[in-house]
């Protein structure tokens, strides 16, 4: 469970996150929805601590991040993350981007990690494509095979960051397809994101933000049928 | 001309000398290199601070100036400290000079591991941030992100700065002729005072510098082909 207390996060002056209070349970999918520039992102970024609070708490399993004598690579090796711009690493395979992590950080033979490797491709619809290096893919392969390689550490929680704004359209729909499968899986997930549609069938609960605030919350339904917000409505009138 | 052809064989061994002074100065600027060039990325200041003042110092400094104050400077404060020493303990004196050829590679190594610094503190910044933002994601540490994600992808962009610097390394050798170290262009300059052929020999010692750097540049463009791959 991730439990996010008080967050407030400055870039200098200028204030991202303003008193950011949110709980999100094991196995809920959460989506979060909003203008550009809302802080979604950062928002996401403080929960792995890629970006560090200015003050406030992030607490998974009750465990403080922001303490410091919490080891943050230990508990990020529970906190899967897709970015935008996939960042896959390009001197290495596919198959090399999903096991470096589990050899070098889970001390996981060669050979096992894989076996866990392929599985997961498989799981993406990539087996195809192990032994190829990310720019002979398409982007929605390399955002895939970047969802493969966060999986494989076997995380609880996955963080997607505007994993599908990157690619084009025809692209989208396999990433997608790849996250509703997780969802059913059971997978806790924080997902930062402007398909709309995904959030109404997947989201088990919306979280509108703007200007560095949540400002609405609800049930997918809730909050697409009858936002109650203002500014939730005059977002939502925009792009529905 | 036919000064040129008999002191080619002289000229061929200077051009060996300055070939051995260049990959020995160049091996040791890599070490030095390294080393400046993360503790500039580091994040502890006062290292940080120390490689700056390194690399700002032989970059903003003539080569010229650095070789004597090395050869003949150092070891006048040597000898200084020597007196001094010998003066209050009665021992013997020990020191007087620095040997050439290590002056000579203590000067090149210091001057070309300056410019290497900045060449690998480039390098490792033009990876995207991203790069470590995955790594670091996944549960790596600074040092295995480092070690697995960003240094190999920032040698492979350093090999033509460093292929540069190589050249450039092996043509400012010439200068160390100046504290009388017998590579090419000193043993040129030799057989042109002895001789006054100089334009057919100062056109030789050109031509064998041409030589190597040429051959140079088409191994390190050779290097980047077969490197391509991935970005």
């Amino acid at each position: 469970m991730i439990e996010i207390k008080n967050l407030y996060k400055c870039f200098n002056e200028l204030e991202v996150l303003r008193d950011i209070n949110c709980r999100i349970a094991s196995r809920e999918v959460v989506v979060v929805i909003g203008p550009s520039g809302s802080g979604k992102s950062t928002f996401l970024r403080c929960i792995n601590m890629l970006e560090k609070p200015s003050s406030g708490d992030v607490s998974i399993n009750g465990v403080s991040l922001t303490d410091p004598k919490t080891n943050i690579n230990e508990m990020r090796q529970e906190v899967g993350m897709v970015f935008q711009q996939f960042n896959l690493f390009p001197h290495k395979t596919v198959m090399e981007n999903i096991t470096l992590a589990p050899v070098r950080v889970r001390s996981l033979g060669n050979k096992q990690a894989e076996e866990v490797g392929m599985e997961l491709l498989e799981k993406v619809g990539l087996s195809d494509k192990a032994y190829a290096y990310p720019q002979k893919l398409s982007g929605g392969q390399q955002q895939r095979a970047a969802i493969a390689r966060a999986l494989a550490m076997r995380p609880e929680i996955m963080l997607f960051d505007e994993c599908t704004s990157a690619l084009d359209p025809e692209m989208v729909g396999d990433v997608l397809t790849v996250m509703k499968d997780l969802a059913r899986e059971g997978m806790t997930m924080v997902v930062v994101t402007h398909e709309m549609g995904f959030a109404r069938e997947v989201g088990d609960r919306v979280i509108f933000m703007d200007e560095g605030m949540i400002v609405g919350e609800g049930t997918p339904e809730q909050i697409f049928n009858n936002p109650s917000h203002e500014r939730t409505q005059a977002f939502l009138s925009k792009i529905l | 001309m036919e000064v040129a052809i008999k002191s080619i064989p002289v000229l061929m061994q200077g051009a060996g000398i300055t070939l051995f002074i260049t990959i020995v100065s160049i091996c040791f600027g890599l070490i030095l290199g390294l080393s400046a060039g993360l503790a500039r990325l580091s994040k502890n200041r006062i290292l940080s601070f120390f490689a700056t003042c390194y690399i700002d110092f032989f970059r903003g400094t003539p080569l010229l100036v650095q070789l004597v104050l090395i050869y003949f400077g150092i070891p006048d404060i040597l000898r200084d400290i020597q007196e001094g020493l010998v003066a209050a303990f009665g021992i013997d004196p020990f020191f007087n000079n620095i040997p050439t050829l290590a002056a000579v590679l203590i000067a090149l190594s210091l001057n070309s591991g300056a410019y290497i610094g900045e060449i690998f503190r480039a390098g490792v910044q033009s990876i995207e941030k991203g790069q470590i933002e995955a790594a670091r994601s996944l549960g790596m540490t600074y040092r295995q992100a480092m070690r697995h994600v960003i240094l190999p992808q920032a040698f492979k962009r350093m090999i033509p700065p460093l292929g540069n610097e190589f050249i450039t390394l092996l043509k400012d050798t010439a200068l160390v002729s100046v504290i009388g170290f017998g590579e090419l262009f000193h043993r040129g300059d030799l057989i042109v005072s002895r001789t006054f052929e100089a334009f057919a020999v100062y056109m030789e010692v050109a031509l064998i510098y041409l030589i190597m750097t040429l051959t140079f540049s088409r191994f390190v463009d050779y290097l980047e082909r077969r490197l391509k791959y991935g970005d």
